[in-house]
């Protein structure tokens, strides 16, 4: 048995999760804590926000996102990665700044107009 | 002089959501005033995620919240003028303000405020230890490194374990420093359990509880951080240090809301949420001054600013096309001792809605356990909740039917616990 916090959502259920019992999960306040607590035993991943360095902007920094979670033990890879990148204004929202970003099948996008 | 139907102060969420709502209701002549370069207030700066799951359902990070109210605001006819700082306004809604073009006064029939919190710096708690460089607010750091592109420092200690704090222990962790500590005069964080477990327990950040920074040590910069334990009454234990050596210090110590211009305007403030006393329909002291989001009190989710600040939009247009609400007050709502404030603080006689929304906080944790709703003698309705904590805002929504069977002019709003 493991315990364990849900952080899909602010509620932030305490979580218990059984391996024996087929990964049955207990104490979640709704369904997606159930996968949740399934991924975060098995390969637990995470949305990675940062930004890149933009020229011929208001700021000198675009933020951004995965568009989806990406294993944890690929965010250190992923922010060398983006450290490396320096992006031309104009970009628009949801703009793809790096595809498949570290292998991961996640594209790093814009969250910003800038 | 010139002349507005409606002014807004602040283009952060609050600032925002007021504008169009004010507009969708029919206000035409509408003036929004930002000082900083573009709209959106701090959401440009919380570049991470966890915005809007309550008002779109989906997970946005700050700039992508601010983005689809600037769209919507777009769609209106409201007149945006940034880099332009508000300095004072009088009782008589007459707005002094300057920007690159000179100094201007605007006399508007309404206004909102909007302005946003600041954060409390080190003098506000009072660290002993040198004056040197290198001890910032957390806010002051995520913006520098967000948005300027400045790091700011590569051995960090943070003071304060609330949402801000934690977020920026991972964001300087991403960045390559060293977060040495996390340290929590409160024997509990008052940060969301997701963001202990996704900011400090992923980075292997240790959090310090019941522990405070009692010396800073450095002589141009900070070299060197002490700890201490405190016991019950907040007091450092001796004997119980713990030094790190750092270059860097964040403060993550509260927020206050930032009411300069409400003080000189003369409008009452509620010493206990540090905001402008308010009715349901977010209305001020001063008749057309309404105010809403974090400069009414902290809030800890956009999605509920947003709402406030609709109401706040919706009320200012009524005020302006329809019949103003007198500036009588009906009811006053009086929190027990285990609540820390209510806004609204009190109502206004014969209230067209069918609820009115009261927002509150709870200054210690319940669990399972009802909000009870009472006129001093008989309960007028309860609530139910599963959990409650100081960090987190409660809402309740009171049906205006059911005041009509209060006696008297008080409510009185408390909290008890169900024994299982
Ligand atoms: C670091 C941090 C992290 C957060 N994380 C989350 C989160 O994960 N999820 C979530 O839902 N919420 C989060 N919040 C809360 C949420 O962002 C705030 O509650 C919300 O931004 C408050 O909106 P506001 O419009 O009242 O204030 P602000 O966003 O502060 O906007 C106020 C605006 O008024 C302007 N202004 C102030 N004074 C003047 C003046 N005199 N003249 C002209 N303009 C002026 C300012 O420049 C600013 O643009 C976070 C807040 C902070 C500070
Ligand atoms: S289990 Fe559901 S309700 Fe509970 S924290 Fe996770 S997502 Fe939120």
């Amino acid at each position: 048995m493991k315990e364990l916090t849900c952080i899909v959502c602010p509620r932030g259920c305490r979580l218990r999760i059984d391996e024996t019992r087929d990964f049955l999960v207990m104490g979640n306040g709704c369904e997606r804590g159930i996968d949740y607590a399934k991924a975060e035993i098995t390969s637990p991943v995470r949305t990675l926000t940062s930004t890149v360095k933009i020229v011929g902007a208001c700021h000198p920094r675009l933020p951004v996102k995965t568009n989806r979670p990406i294993p944890k033990k690929l965010l250190r890879e992923a922010m060398t990665i983006l450290n490396r990148i320096t992006v031309h204004a104009p970009i628009r929202i949801g703009d793809v700044i790096v595809k498949n970003i570290a292998g991961s099948g996640a594209d790093l996008t814009a969250t910003r107009d800038m | 002089m010139k002349n507005c139907q409606l002014a807004i102060i602040g283009g952060g969420p609050a600032g925002l959501a007021a504008a169009v709502s004010a507009y969708q209701n029919g206000v035409r002549d509408i003036l929004l005033l930002e000082r900083d370069k573009s709209l959106g207030g701090i959401l440009n700066q919380c570049i991470h995620n966890g915005f809007g799951l309550h008002y779109f359902k989906e997970e946005l990070t700050g700039p992508e919240y601010a983005a689809r109210f600037v769209a919507m605001l777009k769609e209106t006819a409201v007149r945006v003028v940034s880099d332009t700082m508000v300095l004072d306004i009088t009782d008589d809604r007459v707005i002094h303000a300057v920007n690159t073009d000179g100094y201007h006064t605007i006399r508007a029939d309404s206004i909102i405020l909007a302005m946003g919190c600041r954060e409390r710096t080190r003098g506000a708690i009072s660290i002993p230890g040198t004056r040197c460089a290198g001890i910032l607010t957390a806010g002051a750091a995520q913006r520098f490194v967000n948005m300027e592109g400045y790091m700011v420092g590569k051995r960090i200690v943070i003071l304060g374990s609330g949402d801000i704090g934690l977020i920026m222990s991972r964001r300087l962790s991403l960045e390559g420093a060293e977060v040495l500590a996390c340290v929590e005069v409160m024997p509990h964080s008052s940060g969301l359990q997701r963001n202990i477990v996704q900011c400090l327990d992923d980075f292997g950040i240790p959090l310090y509880l019941s522990h405070t920074v009692t010396d800073i040590i450095g002589r141009d910069r900070v070299e060197r951080v002490v700890i201490q334990k405190v016991d019950e009454n907040r007091l450092p234990i001796p004997g119980t240090e713990i030094a790190f050596d750092c270059d860097t210090l964040l403060l993550s110590v509260g927020l206050i809301p930032e009411n300069e211009l409400s003080r000189q305007a003369g409008i009452r403030l509620d010493p206990r949420t540090n905001g402008p006393e308010v009715f349901e329909n977010m209305e001020t002291t001063i008749p057309g001054v309404f105010a809403c989001g974090n400069v009414l009190h902290v809030h800890d989710l956009v999605d509920f600013v947003t709402r406030e600040a609709q109401n706040a939009g919706k009320s200012a247009a009524d005020y302006l096309l329809r019949d103003p609400m007198p500036a009588t007050e009906a009811y006053r709502i009086e929190a027990s001792d285990d609540i820390s404030y209510t806004v609204p603080q009190k109502l206004h006689p014969a209230i067209p809605q069918k609820a009115v929304s009261v927002f509150f906080r709870v200054r210690r944790t319940f669990e399972k356990s009802h909000i009870l709703v009472t006129d001093g003698e008989t309960v007028l309705c309860a609530f139910s909740r599963e959990r409650m904590a100081p960090g987190e805002m409660e809402q309740i929504y009171l049906p205006t039917a059911l005041l009509r069977r209060a006696k008297g002019n008080t409510l009185y709003i408390s909290c008890e616990e169900v024994s299982k």
